[in-house]
């Protein structure tokens, strides 16, 4: 009994290691330096700013979340949350449609 | 059944303003007469376009804003596609997203009244947090 009692306690410690895995963005400094910059955590812009009306119309914000050919920005890379993203991708479908952001820019 | 819209639609850009201020008072008569309340017209001007379309770079922004009924908004659109000048437009849905709005900005409002109490859980924390330590000593 007593020795169930200590490996249960043990466990939570193997996962804990486990952070640093995920969230890799590529090209980042793979050189023998090791890690140049400190990785800072992304926030949902839309969140922290408290912007929960995303219109179409607001181009000057949208064009922050669009490539530079007027592709959608993932969301992995920008650090949206999947909520705001959806709404997102819907302003920014919306504002291709009415020529306010481009389908493909022209390089 | 009335529902809040955004029509937004472009006009060529070589065309009159007197033309122009005709065709948005026709616009706005025939909301009027379908039965709908025209909330605001507004002219978001000159602005290049995104794309070519019909072979024009840039282009005559106009937005409505309209309460109306489905049958009102299918005639609306009905009229743009066969007026000549106006070159794209869209309707936008807003009655559900006005409505999210508004329900987001109540619940803030009430978040803002808990906030303003705290002061006292925060002196109840550390008391039986010192009431604990001497126990498990």
């Amino acid at each position: 009994m007593a020795d169930e009692m200590t490996t249960t306690p043990a466990r939570p410690d193997a996962p804990a290691g486990r952070p640093s895995g995920p969230g890799g963005r590529p090209g980042g400094p793979g050189g023998p330096g090791g890690r140049k910059f400190f990785r800072r955590k992304k926030v949902c812009k839309f969140c922290t700013e408290k912007i929960d009306a995303i219109s179409y119309r607001d181009v000057r914000l949208l064009q922050g979340f669009v490539a530079e050919r007027g592709k959608i920005v993932p969301r992995r890379l920008t650090g949206v949350c999947t909520t705001h993203q959806r709404r997102l991708t819907r302003a920014i479908k919306q504002a291709r449609n009415i020529a306010l952001l481009p389908f493909a820019a022209r390089f | 059944m009335q529902r809040f819209y955004e029509v937004m639609f472009i006009v060529r850009p070589d065309m009159a303003d007197e033309d122009l201020d005709k065709l948005i008072a026709g616009l706005e008569q025939t909301v009027t007469n379908g039965g709908g309340n025209l909330r605001s017209t507004e002219k978001l001007g000159r602005r290049k376009l995104a794309y070519l379309v019909r072979k024009f770079a840039d282009g005559n922004y106009i937005l409505l804003t309209v309460d109306a009924d489905g049958a009102l908004v299918a005639e609306l659109e009905r009229r743009l596609r066969v007026s000549e000048p106006v070159i794209k437009f869209i309707t936008v849905r807003m009655d559900e997203e006005e409505k999210r709005l508004n329900k987001v900005k109540a619940i803030r409002a009430s978040r803002r009244k808990l906030s303003a109490i705290p002061p006292e859980p925060v002196e109840a924390a550390p008391a039986p947090a010192e009431t604990a330590a001497p126990a498990s000593a």
